[in-house]
């Protein structure tokens, strides 16, 4: 056997990942893990799944980190020549129907699971889910990566519509902690971005604000030795 | 994906992989591929107080043989950009000289020093474009207009930004020691011990990494390339009498002397324009 044959530098890159896009009255609130793996190597603990396509839309990422980065990429190229050409802001249909030719034209190609989300006027919130095959669906609230499998009882018991900035912020930190807990793929760090009319605002939550379930052990410090 | 009509189309570029099922299927039925140069490797970065830091191991493997005991693995990219490669030699030098290449045509065509994000994705762009196959998994450091900068790139061509990053197979063993000492806002000294001491872990614990530690410290002063910085696996035994071979040890079956200069001729001709 090849001593030198590892599986974390021949893998590729994915993100097992657990993303989550929801609706609630006045805009949208996106939500993902922060875990990024090459085989069973955690290569980056700490990544941001959630990108901006425009200064009102932004994406989650799921599946294979290049083919996603690289669609990312080109659709923010695309939608930065369109809004020039517009004059005003892109609406989150016309962001994700980009995503979606992308994804359904290259679908040989291509091993990527996105969410897309943000504000417009004329749409208000709007959350759009763009699976592995490039199906464009508008939907209330949108789960991806392998972390979702563990969210559609939760999501179907706890989702409800028209919830406040509050209760929508609450329920995906719920939801991507608990799918956390359950699959490997995912782990880290909570980041949300909520966008509405007013703007977009970043959070972040780190391991030890967030929810314990059932037989989780509260994290404690761990001392740094210093040699 | 079933090809029943087509057209043949020219290749506008890029991999070719026409040839990968035939080899797949030569390697089933028993035939050897020839082995890779590889730079098994432990290559690390971290961005501190002024900069970046950038380190290195210099073993270079063919299979398990040692075929350079001390390479060079940071490969320069712009005065201000340097870049670490582990993966395939060949993959790890071409890319970054090519990517050199671009950068300073870019900067004659601009006007401004290179920036980081710039040869970043002129990277990811060349490597999926492969799709994985030009094995390349590079640490991107440099020092730009914007500030410090420090990526990793995977050879499928995805990238990750962050404040510490290792690559190749002793890359487990470097990154236990950054994940246990790094912090913010590091002063050069303990930057560059900490980096040592991530690819010392490699060297001694990774197979596929050893010999010396090459460090690389770029600010927005400049640059400081630190080749052999430590040395620590000296050749401690040298045999007192030398390595010499001494005439006798091989048989000579003939001899013959020719004198070089009968063969050139020195032709008076046109000379070339000097203006």
């Amino acid at each position: 056997m090849e001593p030198m044959a590892c599986q974390w530098t021949d893998a590729p890159h994915s993100m097992g990942t657990t993303i989550m896009a929801v609706e609630y009255n006045g805009g949208v609130i996106l939500g993902a893990d922060s875990r990024t793996t090459t085989g069973v190597y955690v290569a980056n603990r700490a990544s941001d799944k959630i990108t901006e396509l425009t200064d009102n839309v932004y994406l989650c990422r799921s599946g294979s980190a290049a083919d996603s980065q690289v669609v990312s990429d080109y659709v923010r190229y695309f939608l930065n020549q369109h809004t020039i050409l517009l004059g005003r802001l892109a609406t989150v249909k016309t962001a994700s129907t980009l995503v979606k030719e992308l994804s359904y034209q290259n679908k040989s190609f291509l091993e990527t699971g996105l969410i897309v989300a943000g504000w417009d006027k004329y749409e208000g919130g709007s959350v759009y889910g763009i699976p592995l095959g490039g199906t464009l669906l508008r939907l209330p609230f949108a789960t991806g990566g392998s972390g979702s499998s563990y969210l559609y009882g939760f999501l179907d018991q706890a989702w409800k519509s028209n919830m406040t900035q509050e209760e929508a912020e609450a329920l995906v930190v719920k939801s991507i902690s608990l799918a956390i807990a359950r699959d490997g793929a995912s782990g880290g760090v909570v980041r949300t971005v909520t966008i509405n009319e007013e703007g977009v605002q970043r959070k972040f939550y780190a391991g030890d604000k967030l929810p314990l379930f059932h037989e989780e052990i509260a994290p404690r410090p761990t001392p740094i030795h210093a040699n | 994906m079933t090809k029943s009509s087509v057209i043949q189309v020219p290749p506008k570029g890029g991999f070719s992989f026409d040839l990968s099922r035939r080899n797949a299927m030569l390697q089933q039925q028993g035939a050897k591929l020839p082995k890779y140069r590889k730079t098994g490797t432990t290559i690390v970065g971290l961005v501190y107080k002024d900069g970046v830091i950038l380190g290195a191991d210099t073993r270079a493997t063919e299979g398990e043989i040692v075929c350079d005991k001390n390479c060079e693995k940071i490969h320069y990219l712009a005065p201000n950009i340097y870049c670490c490669g582990a993966g395939t030699a060949a993959d790890t030098e071409n890319v970054t000289d090519m990517v050199s290449s671009q950068l300073a045509l870019h900067r004659y065509a601009t006007g401004r020093d290179s920036r980081v994000v710039t040869a970043l994705t002129m990277i990811k762009t060349h490597l999926f474009r492969y799709q994985g196959h030009v094995s390349a998994a590079l640490v991107l450091g440099g020092v730009d207009v914007t500030g410090p900068h420090l990526h990793a790139i995977y050879p499928h061509g995805s990238t990750d930004t962050l404040p510490f990053a290792t690559m190749g197979s002793g890359s487990l063993a470097a990154m236990s020691v950054f994940e246990s000492r790094y912090k913010e806002n590091l002063t050069r000294e303990e930057g560059m011990e900490i980096v040592s001491a991530a690819i010392c872990a490699g060297i001694f614990n990774d197979l596929g990494s050893g010999s010396n530690v090459d460090l690389c410290i770029i600010t927005k002063e400049g640059k400081e390339y630190l080749r052999n910085y430590q040395q620590p696996n000296p050749r401690s035994y040298t045999r007192s009498k030398g390595y010499d071979f001494m005439n006798g040890y091989t048989a000579v079956l003939s001899t013959q002397i020719r004198q070089l200069r009968q063969h050139v001729q020195v032709l008076e001709g046109d000379r070339m324009d000097e203006e």
